[in-house]
């Protein structure tokens, strides 16, 4: 097992470095002058172009020999320095991402757990009653071919723009400090309520046609039948069909961890939340590239962090797994 | 009397209408009796074993009845058959190779299968430990998972799990079609094991292969197209059958030491008729050298002499 | 988000062992697919979408991007789907949207599925420091988030048509495929009948043509169904981001344009709800249709 993980490990370590190389590779290996492109992209005037020039030709280092770039690049990293922002001059990269990452977390987090949790259930439940599953099913095909913007959109428009029920934007209203307070909570809460569900439901339909197909399968498995033939009542048939079909959903997990930041961050756009989707979507229109480039950094070591936990946690739930690495195919 | 089927039909579904897969089955097995039911593939066997116990959601309860120790069977009803499965019916199935929960360990599932079953686990558990050091199996076995056992560890496992309750009648389906000679021949010895130490009473074994069977069985009941041929001892089976279809079976077994070179072996021309629309009277008419119209009109189960029973024309004349 | 399935969507080759009486096999395929009421509901959504994308815009005078009336008019029999802030005809900018969508999904799709298949089937067929080294960069890329990638490369490479956007996007979303096909791969290659063919001396690339393909070919098909409704899905957000061509017209820069002229709060839903229909539309359609080729290609889910 530990020799599982530790090849694991390896990959992750592997990818974590190709994906900063990549980061790092481009604007050098895009034809034409990296520096004379981001300024055309701005605009800028001629005074401040020089400027800019300056800063920008040491920020990159292209006053170093390319290998001494990468190095420094590297180093740079793990003392936590991803540069300065240009939109934001001087504030330091790393500090606006961390403090743009809990708003983030606090719409990520929840949306994924409860997601899981609430879809599987469906499913299990769908692929046991006929008529739930002919309304659970459609549904959840459309809910999952949503484009999760336009549900934000949708929700936002309904539920505040229209009946205003909750606030169209931020994460909490404009005249509040974030405090440990009851009055902070609730406007934190009524601020959340509608940019989570975005997340929410989308995921949710995914889950739960996924969970209602694995059900199904595992129920028509071998031991399914065989406990059966045995007397078993429904219920403990169940209960194991539902253990079995948990686990492919896990490594499911793995797998939509993407697709689910993806969506907060266009998610957190439509609702000005203060997370790193609006962070990203300034530092797009501003064109600054640094900030894109922190950014990116942040999201990749998270989730191949949380990848990590999962495999983890996955090797632990399926016995399967730990007599298969001792030689098994 | 252990069991007494009589006229069980069951049809299974199909798109294109009901494949009449069991027509009208009777015959009767006495208790501490090991019956073999041989056949091709698709004559029914099978689907008799299945009926008995649990059938499945494509199966449909024609007619007939069964009665087990003089108790009806209601092979009918899902629900009103499940409290005599396992206790007083079981099953060895098929598959055994895939028959266990591969996240559970044996020890666990045997115990939640117990307690959903309304039986205390520490009444069994004792036993079945002891079984399972009789079949061979290492003492630990209960604290693993199915993964960790090879194929005929498995096996094992899964023939003392579902005799564990010491059932009045055990069905075993195809429990050595998958397997090499020589274990073979080791789980058809610990079939006539368990039933000769009282754990089973009685055995319907269903194989295709009937050089197995005449180790094994005392009674062999030869199936064609969904329709009972031929019952009798083991013995008379193979070396005096009087149902045509079981002549034909017999004499395209190799022997051992005939070389066939020199004499051919013959299989039996033809295919078993479809069972969606099965042709009137005798259903192996087509393919059988000794046919006359007469066998235009089903011939009856019928006893040719004490514990001989067969459906031909020829054999009663 | 994809569907994670396991069920095999290969016929067992042993029920086709025994051959139906008198149909050949692609009117078995015709009979059971326009019976099938998913396939039939999802393929008409789906066709309907892509009529109204290649014949939408022959029936509107206006060009998308044309200033061409008053801003911010609710629908009427003048602007059938009303007015943007900008006083361009939305239903002109949402059938054009559409043919970018097919355009994105068809290359996307297209690509990441041929990506995908080849390095799946590779690995799967050959096994061995080949299969090692395709799973370590189908891993790598796997597990990179697609969109920050993307953002990165399209926030630098400046995106001027839906085909570059198209081809990013089929160079980062083919790790599942690869995956999928590759186990699909190894489950069929250690079936019995592939033994035969082998003990039987056909070349390998007859086996590979003759035996495996037509197992893999509903496989594949269903797998670039769902390749497909990813792409548009995943260039939606791109363009509501402001990453893709920025002087066209695509379904996600509709909605990407509205937010930021703040139709919401001017409620002109003329101009929003449109193009998330389109999408749910399109890649619904698409994923009904594919669950119901699973259903056709699978006889053992089809209900009796």
């Amino acid at each position: 097992m530990i020799r599982y993980l530790g090849r694991k490990l390896l990959i992750y370590l592997v990818t974590f470095w190709v994906a900063v190389t990549i980061d790092w590779a481009i604007p050098r290996f895009m034809p034409g002058d990296p520096i004379e492109r981001l300024l055309s992209r701005m605009q800028a005037q001629p005074a401040s172009a020089d400027a800019l020039t300056g800063y920008y030709t040491q920020a990159f280092g292209f006053d170093v020999p390319i290998w001494q770039q990468y190095l420094n690049f590297w180093a740079a990293l793990f003392q936590g320095d991803l540069g300065r922002s240009i939109s934001n001059f001087p504030t330091p990269i790393s500090e606006l991402v961390i403090s743009a990452l809990p708003y983030t977390l606090a719409l990520l987090i929840p949306a994924i757990l409860l997601s899981f949790w609430a879809g599987n259930k469906l499913g299990a439940l769908a692929a046991r009653r006929k008529r739930l599953d002919n309304t659970v099913l459609p549904v959840s095909y459309v809910l999952t071919a949503t484009p999760q913007m336009w549900l934000g959109i949708m929700l936002a428009w309904i539920f505040a723009s229209s009946l205003a029920i909750f606030p169209v934007s931020g994460a909490y209203a404009l005249d509040l400090q974030p405090a440990w307070s009851l009055e902070f909570a609730l406007s934190f809460l009524e601020h959340w309520i509608l940019p989570f569900s975005a997340l929410f439901l989308v995921a949710l339909g995914g889950w739960a046609i996924g969970m209602r197909n694995m059900i199904i399968y595992e129920l028509e498995a071998e031991y399914s039948h065989y406990l059966a033939s045995l007397g078993a009542p429904t219920r403990l048939v169940r209960k194991y069909a539902y253990r079995n079909a948990l686990l492919p959903q896990i490594t499911g997990l793995a797998l939509a961890l993407g697709a689910v930041t993806a969506g907060a961050i266009v998610v957190e756009i439509v609702f000005s939340y203060p997370g790193l989707g609006s962070l990203t979507l300034g530092a797009i229109q501003n064109r600054d590239y640094f900030l894109i480039q922190g950014i990116f950094l942040f999201l990749i070591t998270g989730v191949l962090i949380a990848n990590f936990i999962i495999d983890i946690a996955y090797v632990l739930i399926d016995p399967r797994t730990r007599v298969g690495m001792q030689g098994g195919a | 009397m252990s069991l007494a089927v009589d006229g069980l039909t069951v049809y299974y579904r199909s798109l294109r209408g009901d494949v009449k897969a069991l027509d009208g089955a009777t015959f009767s097995i006495a208790d501490g009796e090991i019956m073999g039911l041989a056949g091709e593939s698709g004559c029914g066997k099978s689907t008799l074993g299945k009926s008995l116990i649990r059938m499945d959601a494509r199966m449909r309860y024609v007619d007939g009845n069964v009665e087990l120790d003089g108790k009806e069977l209601p092979v009918w009803s899902d629900a009103k058959m499940n409290p005599f499965r396992w206790k007083e019916i079981s099953l060895i199935p098929q598959y055994a190779l895939s028959a266990l929960n591969p996240t559970r360990r044996i020890g666990r599932m045997t115990t939640e299968l117990l307690a959903s079953r309304g039986i205390e686990p520490h009444t069994v558990l004792p036993e079945f430990r002891r079984r399972l050091a009789l079949v061979g199996l290492p003492g630990d076995i209960l604290e693993r998972f199915p993964i960790e056992l090879s194929g005929g560890m498995k096996q094992r496992v899964v023939l003392v799990l579902s005799s564990i309750l010491d059932p009045s009648l055990l069905i075993a389906d195809e429990v050595t079609s998958a397997l090499d000679v020589s274990t073979q021949r080791a789980v058809s010895e610990l079939l006539v094991e368990f039933r000769d130490r009282g754990f089973v009473k009685s055995m319907i074994v269903i194989t295709h292969d009937l050089s197995v069977l005449y180790q094994v069985a005392d009674t062999i009941l030869v199936m064609y197209a969904g329709k009972l041929a031929e019952k009798a001892t083991a013995d008379t089976v193979v070396e005096a059958p009087s149902h045509p279809y079981t002549q034909m079976l017999l004499s395209s077994l190799p022997e051992v030491g005939i070389r066939y070179a020199e004499k051919r072996l013959t299989g039996i021309p033809g295919r078993p008729p479809s069972l969606l629309e099965p042709p009137g009277g005798c259903r192996f008419r087509a393919r059988c050298p000794l046919a006359t119209e007469q066998c235009a009109q089903e011939p009856p189960f019928v006893e040719l002499e004490p514990l001989h029973t067969a459906a031909c024309w020829k054999a009663v004349a | 988000m994809t569907e994670v399935s396991h069920t095999d969507a290969v016929a067992d080759p042993g029920i086709r062992a025994r051959p139906l009486p008198a149909k050949p096999r692609r009117s078995e395929f015709v009979y059971f697919a326009f019976r099938n009421r998913k396939f039939v509901l999802g393929g008409s959504v789906v066709l309907f979408m892509l009529a109204a994308a290649l014949l939408g815009p022959l029936l509107t005078d206006y060009a998308p991007l044309e200033f061409s009336g008053p801003t911010d008019q609710p629908p009427s029999s003048e602007y059938w789907f009303g007015t943007t802030s900008f006083g361009q005809d939305v239903y002109s900018q949402f059938v054009h949207g559409l043919r970018s969508a097919f355009v994105v999904g068809t290359i996307g799709g297209g690509l990441a599925w041929l990506i995908g298949a080849t390095v799946g089937f590779t690995a799967g067929y050959a096994g061995g420091w080949l299969d090692d080294l395709l799973n370590m960069l189908t891993n790598v890329v796997l597990v990179i988030p697609t969109l920050a990638i993307l953002i990165i490369v399209a926030a630098y490479v400046n995106v001027h048509s839906y085909t570059t956007e198209a081809i990013l996007i089929g160079l980062t979303s083919w790790p599942w495929a690869a995956r999928a096909v590759r186990a699909q791969t190894f489950s069929l290659k250690t079936r019995d009948f592939v033994d035969v063919a082998r003990l039987s001396g056909r070349t390998t690339r007859q086996i590979i043509v003759r035996e495996i393909a037509p197992n893999m070919s509903s496989y594949l098909l269903m797998m670039f169904i769902l390749l497909f409704g990813g792409a548009i899905l995943i260039g939606a957000s791109l363009d509501f981001l402001g990453l893709g061509p920025s002087e066209a017209v695509s379904l996600g820069l509709m909605m990407n344009n509205s937010f930021l002229s703040s139709a919401l709060l001017l409620g002109s839903w003329w101009w929003f709800v449109p193009p998330g229909v389109g999408i749910i539309a399109i890649v619904g359609g698409l994923y009904v249709m594919n669950v119901g080729l699973d259903e056709i290609f699978n006889p053992r889910l089809r209900e009796t």
